[in-house]
C-alpha cells in the first residue's frame, strides 16, 4: 500500500501546485448574449492589447450577474436590465454606470404565425393576442434582462400568466429558449442579437413576427462593484475597462463587431 | 444519425489539429479531477480501511451517512461551496471563487464519501479467515490488519476508478464554483454544456468522444495497477 500512497501524494501536490492567478485581471460578470454572440471574443483581446490586462468573463443572466457583483464575486458587471442595475447603484452596490450600447428585443413565433401577431401596432398589442390566442409562450424565467423585460410587457397588459397552461417558464439561456420555442412552435421574446446569429445554426423555423416598438430597446450598461463594499476588488483595474469600452476606440469595436454573417449586432450609444 | 458521424469526423479533426484552447481545456479537466481524487483518497482510503477494520459505537450510523453522501446531488455540492468561496461568504477572504482550486474544492467532497464506502466495504469483505490465518501465523494485530488491507486492494483501485468516474463526468458543481470562465476555468464537461447550449452540437458531441477517450486511457492505467497489486498479493 505505500507505493500507491506515494504515488497518490506526488499526484495530488503535481496537479494542484500549478494553480496561480496573474495580478492583472478583471472578473466581469456579463451575460449570456453578450458571450455566446461572440462579441467579448472580438473586442476583449484589443483591450488586454492595449493595457495588459486580461479580462474573465463569468456569463450568466443578468440577475444572476447583477448578484455576483453585489456579493463580490465579480470586479465589473456588464448586463442590460437599466432598471435593476440602476437600482442596484442607489443601494450602494455599483459605481459609475454607464450606458454602452443597445440592441433591441424582437417578439419571434413560428412562421406561419397562427396568432396574427404581425401586424399589431404595438409590443403591447402583440403580447395581448399571444395571451388571447391559447398558443404557447415560451419565457426565459430565469430574471434575466430578457425575462425583465418580458415580464414588464405582460405587467403593462394587465396579464399575469404565471402558472397559466400556455405559458411555459424554462430558466435557460436565450438561445435554449429559442430552440425550446422551435420544437415547441411557440412564441417568444428574444433579443436581435441572439436571433440574428443563431437562426440559420439552430435550423429554427420560426421568424419575426413583430419588431420596432420603443418599447423593446434593449440597453446595455457597465458598472463598477463599489470599492467601499468589497475593499478586495481590483477597481483602478475594472475603471479601466469600464472607461475603454466608452472610449472612442471601445465603442469603435463594439460598432465594428459582426457576427458571421455581416450583421451587425450592437449599436454602440455611449454618452460623452 | 447524420449528428453523430459528423461529431466523430469533428472529434478526430480536432484531435489531429491539437488546438491549444482544446489542450489547456483538456489539461485543466484532468487537473481538477485527478488532483482532487488523490486528495480526497489520501484521507478517504485511511478512513474506509478504519471503518472497514474496526467495531465500534455508531458504525452503522457512520455507513449510512457516508453511504447517503454518495448519492450528493453536484449542484448542491457546488451551491454550498460557492457559498462558502463566495467574497460574502464565511471564506470569501481567500479569494478562491471561480478558480480551477474552487473546483478541485467541490470535487474532493464528492470524491470523499464514494471513496470510503467502497474502500470500506471492499476491506469489510475480506475472508475473516484471512486475518485469523495470519494471526495464527503469529503475526501481530497490525499485520494482521494489514494483511487484510493487502487482500482489498483490487477492491480499493475500483473505489478510485468508481471515484474518477464521477469527477470526469462532473458539471454541475464545477459550473457553479468555476464560472466557466474562457481560459481559466473551462473544462471538458462544462464546454461541452457550453456548446450543446450554443446549438453546436457536433462540436459538444465531439468534445465528449475525447472525454471519453481520455477516461478511457485513465482506467488502463487504473486497471494496470489493479493487476499489479493482484501479483503482490500472490
Amino acid at each position: 500500500m505505500i507505493w500507491m500512497t506515494r504515488t497518490l501524494i506526488a499526484l495530488a501536490c503535481a496537479l494542484v501546485m500549478p494553480f496561480s492567478a496573474s495580478a492583472a485581471e478583471i472578473l466581469c460578470a456579463s451575460t449570456t448574449s453578450t458571450e455566446n454572440s461572440g462579441l467579448f471574443g472580438s473586442i476583449l483581446p484589443i483591450f488586454e492589447k492595449k493595457t495588459g490586462i486580461k479580462v474573465k468573463v463569468v456569463a450568466r443572466g443578468t440577475g444572476a450577474a447583477i448578484e455576483n457583483g453585489k456579493r463580490g464575486d465579480a470586479d465589473v458587471v456588464f448586463v442590460h436590465a437599466r432598471e435593476q442595475e440602476l437600482d442596484a447603484v442607489k443601494a450602494g452596490y455599483f459605481v459609475n454606470r454607464h450606458d454602452v450600447m443597445y440592441n433591441d428585443f424582437v417578439i419571434i413565433g413560428p412562421k406561419n404565425d397562427p396568432a396574427k401577431i404581425k401586424g399589431a401596432r404595438s409590443a403591447a398589442e402583440a403580447m395581448k393576442k399571444i395571451s388571447a390566442s391559447g398558443l404557447s409562450f415560451v419565457s426565459r424565467g430565469d430574471k434575466s434582462g430578457t425575462h425583465t423585460k418580458e415580464l414588464e410587457l405582460w405587467k403593462k397588459i394587465f396579464v399575469d400568466p404565471k402558472g397559466q397552461k400556455w405559458y411555459l417558464e424554462v430558466g435557460q439561456g436565450m438561445e435554449k429558449t429559442q430552440r425550446i420555442a422551435h420544437e415547441k412552435q411557440a412564441y417568444t421574446l428574444t433579443d436581435r442579437g441572439t436571433w440574428l446569429a443563431t437562426k440559420d445554426k439552430d435550423k429554427l423555423d420560426m421568424g419575426i413576427v413583430f419588431e420596432g416598438d420603443p418599447l423593446l430597446f434593449n440597453q446595455y450598461g457597465i458598472m463598477a462593484v463599489n470599492p467601499e463594499k468589497h475593499k478586495h476588488v481590483k477597481y483602478a483595474e475594472a475603471m479601466q475597462f469600464v472607461n475603454w469600452l466608452v472610449s472612442k476606440e471601445g465603442q469603435q469595436a463594439i460598432a465594428s463587431f459582426q457576427d458571421k454573417n455581416g450583421n451587425a449586432l450592437f449599436i454602440a450609444n455611449a454618452k460623452k | 444519425m447524420e449528428y453523430i458521424y459528423e461529431a466523430f469526423a469533428k472529434a478526430l479533426q480536432l484531435i489531429t489539429a491539437l488546438d491549444n484552447e482544446l489542450l489547456a481545456i483538456v489539461l485543466l479537466s484532468l487537473e481538477v479531477s485527478l488532483g482532487a481524487l488523490c486528495i480526497a483518497s489520501l484521507a478517504a482510503i485511511p478512513l474506509g480501511v478504519a471503518i472497514g477494520l474496526r467495531s465500534f459505537p455508531l458504525r452503522g450510523l457512520v455507513l449510512s451517512i457516508v453511504n447517503t453522501c454518495v448519492g450528493l446531488p453536484p449542484v448542491v455540492v457546488g451551491l454550498f461551496v460557492f457559498l462558502f468561496l463566495s467574497r460574502s461568504g464565511p471564506l470569501g477572504g481567500l479569494g478562491l471563487l471561480y478558480t480551477p482550486t474552487a473546483m478541485v474544492v467541490a470535487q474532493i467532497i464528492l470524491a470523499f464519501p464514494i471513496i470510503v464506502s467502497l474502500v470500506q466495504s471492499a476491506v469489510s469483505g475480506v475472508d475473516p479467515m484471512v486475518r485469523l490465518t495470519a494471526l495464527t501465523l503469529g503475526a501481530t494485530p497490525q499485520q494482521a490488519d494489514r494483511v487484510v488491507v493487502r487482500e482489498a486492494g483490487t477492491g480499493i483501485i475500483a473505489a478510485l476508478v468508481a471515484g474518477y468516474g464521477r469527477l470526469a463526468a462532473e458539471v454541475g458543481a464545477i459550473l457553479i464554483v468555476g464560472g466557466n470562465i474562457a481560459g481559466a476555468t473551462r473544462v471538458m464537461t462544462t464546454t461541452i454544456a457550453m456548446e450543446a447550449d450554443k446549438g453546436n452540437f457536433e462540436l459538444a458531441l465531439a468534445l465528449g468522444i475525447i472525454l471519453l477517450s481520455i477516461s478511457l486511457m485513465i482506467n488502463a492505467v487504473l486497471s494496470a495497477m489493479q493487476q499489479r497489486g493482484m501479483r503482490r498479493n500472490l
